[in-house]
């Protein structure tokens, strides 16, 4: 059996606490022995609140473990927990996380009152028509025409782009933001992309080329594990 | 066993029914056995244009009522012996057709007709709906104008869900020098948008109004454009492969020898 002993290992760092608890003590066992060390310390009343990060190594804590830790060094202590961190995660987050962090590829042409929605970034072979709609959680590429209305970033990813092999759309959204077509007929562009230019706080429409410099984590798996 | 095809297209007024009526004509006179069922409950219009409106005396309702038999209600044309006509009706119940009955009844005509023509009515609620369960092809019409080609469009995302071979396409009422000057839209921008099998296209042609008035489908009369790009898409049902008509207008005499010695006109 473990003893207990050096359990709970707190750290300062120049951001706050950080509060180690040994993956290989029982859950039950951190607890006890969280609630004596910090029955140990009684903070003033004025002092600034200090942010704690919970480190688990490799346990798996659920939701009601978490709020039962986060009202044990919350209470009565100047403490608030800043963040857990785990080496594990659930099954069922995984899977999220997957799908969230996958590329989907449709191959159809989304016509005329047909809306085509997707977690993750979406990679479309074939039309959208005017009148359809495609959306995605992440980016969206269109190999094809993009003749309808693309919402990239549907859940508020600002940093979202969408990219299409022959751009005319009658509307491109990305997060909160929503461009349209201008009124007179317009020829539409080869090979471009939309995204959200930070300096003129709109959408605009650029070369794809451009993606490599503005949008440089659009390649790797960090961001889309990240940002879903 | 016969195979049944809707012509159906979304919009109103892009001609359905004249393009119903005169492939099934066109179908008849290479002697095939066809059946026209107008779907239309309430608007009828293809008796009109067939002109055998006063030949009506059951019509699809009284049949899948059970008022009538389904041979009682069908009107034989006046011109062909394997051509006939099941009308719509003009006053009873819209909501007395399912989808239920209409496959009855095609699944019926199916042992006696080689092809049974569906003319859908505009619109995509119940008649739509009805028209498109029995069928086993589809035809979509549009006219070279945006709104048309949007309905079609949707039209075709409709006929993805149901059982129904991939439609094709028929591009009618083509003004050929509007075409030109860039203000109608262009054949290859239709087929690129809807991106499906072109069947044939129609030119805008007086003689087809003159035509429907008269109750002689256009399909039966000599040479005019419109007449024989019925009879060519009739011949592509069969699976004939036809060349598309040529736009230009024919040139006569005169301006042919004007061209051939170089004098612009």
């Amino acid at each position: 059996m473990f003893d207990g002993n050096g359990t709970i290992t707190i750290k300062g760092t120049k951001d706050g606490l950080t509060l180690f608890i040994n993956d290989r003590a029982s859950f039950d066992n951190a607890i006890n022995e969280l609630a004596e060390k910090l029955s140990e310390y009684t903070p003033k009343k004025d002092e600034p609140i200090v942010p704690v990060t919970v480190k688990l190594g490799n346990r798996y804590i659920n939701d009601e473990q978490k709020q039962q830790l986060e009202k044990m060094i919350g209470n009565n202590h100047r403490f608030s927990i800043e963040a857990f961190d785990s080496n594990v995660i659930h099954r069922e987050e995984a899977l999220k996380w997957k799908q969230e962090s996958d590329i989907q590829v449709v191959n159809k042409v989304v016509r005329s009152g047909q809306v085509l929605e997707n977690t993750g970034d979406l990679l479309l072979i074939g039309d959208v028509n005017p009148g359809g709609k495609v959306s995605a959680t992440g980016n969206i590429f269109v190999m094809g025409s993009l003749l309808g209305i693309a919402h990239a970033g549907q859940n508020g990813d600002r940093e979202a782009v969408i990219a299409a092999s022959y751009m005319n759309p009658s509307q491109l959204r990305i997060a909160d933001y929503i461009s349209r077509a201008p009124d007179y007929e317009t020829d539409g562009v080869y090979l471009e992309c939309g995204l959200i230019d930070n300096t003129q706080n709109k959408i605009v429409i650029d070369r794809l080329q451009v993606l490599s410099s503005m949008r440089k984590d659009i390649s790797g798996f960090e961001r889309r594990m990240l940002n879903g | 066993m016969g195979e049944a095809i809707v012509v159906t297209s979304g919009k109103g007024g892009v001609g359905k029914t004249t393009t119903s009526a005169n492939i099934g004509t066109a179908l008849a006179l290479m002697e095939k056995k066809v059946c026209l069922i107008d779907t239309d409950i309430g608007l009828r219009n293809l008796d009109v244009i067939m002109g055998l409106e006063n030949r009506i005396i059951y019509d699809i309702v009284d049949v899948i009522e059970e008022r009538c038999k389904l041979s009682q209600a069908m009107i034989k044309d006046k011109r062909f012996d394997d051509l006939a006509l099941l009308p719509a009706a003009q006053t009873s119940d819209k909501t007395a057709v399912t989808t239920e009955g209409m496959k009855k009844i095609v699944q019926e005509l199916k042992q006696t007709y080689d092809y049974i023509i569906i003319d859908c009515p505009a619109g995509i609620e119940q008649g739509f709906q009805n028209a498109t369960a029995a069928a086993d092809k589809a035809i979509v019409i549009t006219t070279p104008e945006k709104s048309s080609v949007r309905d079609a469009d949707r039209i075709i995302g409709l006929l993805e869900n149901e059982n129904i071979e991939p439609p094709r396409l028929v591009i009618n009422r083509i003004r050929n020098h509007m075409m030109k000057n860039g203000d109608m839209l262009d054949i290859d921008d239709i087929i690129q948008i809807l991106s499906i099998d072109l069947i044939g296209i129609v030119i805008d042609d007086d003689s087809v109004i003159k035509a429907s008035n008269s109750g002689e489908p256009v399909a039966l009369q000599g040479n005019s454009k419109a007449s024989v790009a019925y009879r060519n898409i009739a011949r592509r049902i069969l699976g004939e492969t036809v060349p598309l008509q040529s736009l230009d207008e024919e040139k006569g005499v005169f301006q042919k020898l004007k061209n051939f010695i170089g004098i612009r006109s």
